[in-house]
């Protein structure tokens, strides 16, 4: 189990667990931040379409957005676009080697099936990032920008000097946790054939009838990860959460 | 557009293939969006009285009723929901020596998912409450046992009323895993008429994404109203 092929194929897995899971984090980011200041905008139109944004898509569940994205899309976005999409495949270059494995670049990267992936885990966390920065920054008392308003700061310098410093300081934990639930929910994409950690542990599973010893290795691999990710947030929470002032 | 496809299926979505009869449990191969419901309901009926104990334990004192709660509620945090079904799918025949039914299968896998959850719940709950209410409690001469049955809990408990909703809701929407391992509810059902019909994908995975949307939104409005309803009367530390 520890080396060979199945161990081959467990590292290709987590090779590509951390690859989407890292990209939809970026992405997500910034649509999440997007999403947000839509809401904060004075316009109604952009609140609406922000709350039905963030309410659509926390309520409904990632395996019937995933399936939505992979097996429905195609009939409703555009047929240049889908060709686009089909086409990336041949981007990118044949088998490649990383720390003396050999990874069989062309089919496992940039496929369809990840881009689908991709589309629907950013889209899912993105509806939860904005959430989690909206009432992080609604957590600073409105005091605060009134009274910054009144010392003489504009909007956009009270919300960049009095409101977003602080703001941030609350955000930070919950998306740093949100992130390790983006780590988690990325095994749904096994269901459409991204190659991940756990479509990788049910392979080596029916390759070669071990069950138990695949599936644990996989729980080894994502309890790692998110003790990891658990150590970040105590660390920040040791070193940079100072009480904010009410 | 083929809505005509989703209209057709559109009992087969809510209940799927189930049939009455006076057979003891009279309603028979339950699926669709009420396998779902039954899941998650039973789901958090069991996961409730998991993650109570395991809550509770973690805040004893003592190591050896302590770790076993940090353990079970980290490990259990830590993994995906798709990979403890996987795992309990395929370690249960070996452990029981028979092979279990999917439903099953996934109803126990929700309750020890969801009891971890709950137990953090439990927790932060009890912590929340102010210190000076166990204080009080043992000053007027309760045992800790006694201060924890008659003090803390029953305002804890009251209190994470609106969590526990949310985490009905966050179960709901994991119920549609249990397709993965074959059971008949509202996203196999989806996956089912889409593969046969192959032209509407588009209307019935949104049929499919509306129908989870009614159930959820109405739980998190409810658990939005009473979170507002019971602030108002928490007991607060000054």
């Amino acid at each position: 189990m520890l080396s060979g092929e199945p161990a081959h194929w467990m590292w290709e897995g987590f090779v590509t667990t951390l690859q989407i899971a890292s990209i939809s984090l970026v992405c997500s980011m910034l649509l999440g931040i997007i999403i947000c200041v839509f809401r904060m905008t004075p316009f109604r139109l952009l609140q609406w379409f922000s709350l039905a944004y963030t309410e659509f898509f926390r309520n409904t569940p990632l395996l019937v957005q995933i399936f939505f994205w992979y097996n429905a899309s195609h009939f409703v976005i555009p047929a240049s676009i889908n060709k686009w999409m089909n086409a990336l495949y041949h981007w990118f270059p044949g088998p490649f080697t990383l720390f003396g494995h050999e990874f069989a670049g062309q089919w496992m990267l940039f496929n369809v099936e990840f881009i689908t992936g991709v589309i629907a885990l950013t889209v899912y966390t993105s509806a939860f990032i904005a959430e989690e920065i909206r009432s992080g920054i609604f957590s600073i008392p409105k005091t605060q920008l009134e009274a910054s308003r009144s010392v003489g700061l504009s909007f956009i310098q009270a919300y960049r000097y009095v409101i977003l410093p602080q703001a941030l300081r609350i955000v930070v934990p919950p998306l740093i946790s949100q992130s390790l639930n983006l780590i988690k929910n990325s095994s749904l994409c096994m269901v459409i054939g991204v190659t991940e950690l756990m479509f990788m542990a049910s392979q080596v599973e029916s390759y070669y009838g071990a069950p138990f010893e695949a599936f644990s290795a996989a729980l080894l691999i994502y309890l790692v990860i998110s003790l990891f990710v658990s150590f970040c947030i105590n660390m920040y929470n040791k070193h940079f959460l100072i009480q904010v002032s009410y | 557009m083929h809505w005509n496809v989703v209209i057709d299926n559109f009992d087969y979505f809510l209940w799927g293939r189930a049939s009455v009869d006076g057979v003891f449990p009279f309603v028979h191969d339950v699926g669709g969006m009420a396998a779902g419901i039954i899941l998650a309901f039973f789901g958090i009926l069991g996961a409730f009285w998991i993650g109570l104990a395991a809550g509770l334990m973690r805040l004893s004192k003592r190591w050896w009723i302590k770790y076993p709660a940090v353990a079970y509620i980290e490990v259990i945090r830590g993994m995906p929901l798709l990979l403890l079904i996987f795992w309990f799918f395929f370690l249960a025949p070996v452990v029981l020596g028979k092979s279990l039914p999917a439903f099953s299968t996934t109803l126990v896998c929700f309750i020890i998912f969801t009891g971890a959850y709950i137990g953090e719940i439990v927790r932060a709950g009890v912590l929340a409450l102010p210190s000076g209410q166990m204080e009080a409690a043992r000053g007027s001469g309760l045992s800790r046992y006694q201060a924890m049955r008659y003090v803390i809990l029953p305002q804890a408990l009251r209190n994470m009323i609106p969590s526990f909703v949310n985490q009905f809701v966050s179960l709901t929407k994991d119920t549609s895993l249990a397709s993965v391992i074959g059971v008949n509810e509202l996203t196999r059902t989806g996956v089912q008429v889409d593969n046969r019909e192959m032209v509407a994908s588009f209307e019935i995975w949104i049929t499919i994404a509306a129908l989870y949307f009614c159930i959820c939104y109405v739980l998190t409005s409810i658990s939005r109203r009473m979170e507002a309803h019971l602030s108002r009367y928490q007991a607060r530390g000054r």
